[in-house]
């Protein structure tokens, strides 16, 4: 049974003021907050386990492996890949999308196609953009609607016998937008072309199963999902991790090395060059298993319900605008008042206790798209309440009245 | 009056206010009350970089004072700029270089704002001094 008074209470944050108001944390889409078991399970590595994996011969050594591996394991499962070496681990999403765009270097020819999508977050847009130049491939991209929908048809005229990489992301961070990747990734492989999906914004909301999907590599990191920082996993299909060449040298990544020649570990190793996160791959299966325990169905929903709640509620507040009003969208709001800059409202937020993000969300072609400098974006996490949006709901108007 | 006069009679304003409301209400007038740079100056250049929102300051000078106007697009930003030109405007680039800043910290500006604003705030003053420093190398 979802109860929210009781999640609540597994995260110590959560009972924290900022100036001497209680906090309302809506700033999930950059990062969640962490639960007391995760803590837990950062301090348990570093009380017991904390050595360096991989290469010792002692036990320490051994156990973490162990610990490390179990966690590649836990996330294979989770995401349902068929081999735990599929699972590489990285330092977050940008990690495992430049990962894979340095591996296309070597794929791509002058006048081979990227697509990408118009919803794309700054960090997916810039390797790319580098893949291009490196290579001279061409990058296109697929127009959204005033609603903030990818338009499909457009999509399907881009594709063509020179399209070699589909890049898209699962849920836009700035509106909330559930991409359709089911169609996207179909498409793509009708001509042959690969597909790389970025979950960060989908996979604290949605349990994605990465063979269902056919989907080729798939990028998350843990701090959106309850874990911590720095460390996240790039999925790839075995064959085309295979293919690809490594993406750093360093220990670990290497079989044999001499000056001649060095000969490449296998998968997972080949791309884990140098002393990985340990700490953090571990607990990153620690925050897996706590979401899994609350299990995604109930967040879904749960978060869906704030999602109603809270558009109902802004939207009696004249003169507000939300953008971004797909059918399918995750608990995500992007709003401006009328006239007043993001920025301002913000501000008056922040005195409030209440954590918004402002600004252009690192995705200014979605900005350039409906002409304005930035929106307001509150996101939801199952550990919020109604309570809380009523409060963003009384600062927003508090800041319409100072601002206006 | 001297840029000192002028800031300690602005930090006399701010110590009337009892709480941040009363604080940000305040600056948010004094941004309404701006003097307004001219269309003309609001280019690309004229923006202060660091600023989440955009900041154009214009500076010219009038008798030997440099004069500065400017505009924001956010209104909280405006108000901070207005503070800042209240106490630098209209003085010789000289006083503007050697002039101290840390009246920002009394009015409780620095330490009230929001981290990527406090940064703005740094730009905003540092391109004042700029403009004044430019300015200064043109006299002698």
């Amino acid at each position: 049974m979802f109860n929210v008074e009781k999640i609540r209470k597994d995260f110590p944050i959560l009972s924290r003021k900022v100036n001497g108001k209680p906090l309302v944390y809506f700033d999930n889409a950059a990062t969640s907050q962490t639960p007391q078991q995760v803590i837990d399970a950062i301090v348990n590595y570093y009380h017991n386990y904390n050595a360096n994996i991989h290469r010792g011969v002692h036990t320490l050594s051994q156990e973490a492996t162990d610990l490390y591996e179990q966690s590649r394991q836990k996330i294979q499962k989770h995401f349902h890949a068929k081999f735990s070496h599929e699972i590489i681990f990285t330092s977050g999403t940008t990690h495992g999308i430049n990962l894979v765009a340095n591996g296309f270097t070597s794929i791509l020819k002058k006048g081979d196609d990227i697509i990408v999508s118009a919803l794309e977050h700054h960090s997916n847009i810039v390797p790319w953009q580098m893949l291009c130049e490196r290579t001279g491939a061409n990058l296109k991209v697929i127009p959204m609607n005033n609603e903030g929908e990818l338009v499909m048809s457009e999509y399907e005229k881009l594709l063509s016998k020179n399209t070699k990489l589909v890049f898209v992301n699962h849920i836009s961070n700035a509106l909330g937008t559930i991409n359709p990747i089911e169609y996207i990734i179909e498409k793509a492989h009708d001509i042959g072309a690969a597909v790389l999906i970025d979950g960060a914004q989908a996979c604290p909301h949605i349990k994605p199963d990465v063979q269902a999907l056919d989907v080729d590599f798939y990028v998350a990191s843990a701090h959106k999902m309850c874990g911590p920082t720095g460390v996240g996993i790039l999925y790839g299909k075995e064959a085309w991790l295979k293919k690809l060449p490594p993406y750093q040298g360093g220990g670990e990544m290497i079989a044999e090395v001499t000056f001649e020649k060095t000969t490449y570990a296998d998968l997972p190793h080949k791309f884990e060059a140098g002393t990985p996160n340990i700490a953090g791959g571990i607990v990153f299966g620690a925050a897996i298993d706590y979401m899994n325990n609350i299990g995604f169905d109930a967040i879904a929903k749960y978060e869906n319900e704030l999602l109603e709640y809270a558009t109902e509620k802004l939207l009696q507040i004249d003169s507000l605008k939300i953008y971004g009003t797909a059918k399918n969208k995750t608990s995500v709001i992007s709003f401006n008042l009328k006239g007043i800059h993001p920025y301002d409202v913000g501000s008056i937020l922040d005195k409030l206790g209440i954590a918004v993000r402002t600004g252009h969300h690192c995705a200014q072609p979605i900005m350039d798209y409906y002409k304005i400098p930035g929106t307001i974006r509150a996101s939801f996490a199952f550990y919020n309440t109604k309570a809380e949006i009523d409060a963003l709901v009384a600062g927003v108007k508090k800041a319409k009245m100072m601002l206006s | 009056m001297t840029i000192e006069d002028i800031q300690n009679e602005i930090i006399d304003e701010f110590s009337m206010f009892d709480d941040w409301e009363e604080r940000y209400q305040y600056m948010i007038d004094l941004g309404k009350e701006l003097p307004l740079i001219d269309d003309q100056y609001k280019t690309d250049s004229n923006i202060i970089k660091g600023c989440q929102s955009k900041v154009w300051v214009h500076a010219e000078m009038k008798d030997d004072k440099l004069q500065f106007t400017a505009d924001s697009d956010a209104i909280i930003t405006k108000g901070i700029i207005a503070i800042l030109i209240r106490a630098f405007s209209n003085q010789h680039p000289k006083d503007i270089i050697d002039a101290d800043t840390s009246f920002i910290d009394k009015i409780g500006l620095k330490e009230h704002l929001s981290p990527t604003r406090a940064n703005g705030l740094v730009s905003m003053v540092k391109q004042l001094k700029m403009y004044a420093i430019a300015y200064q190398t043109q006299l002698n």
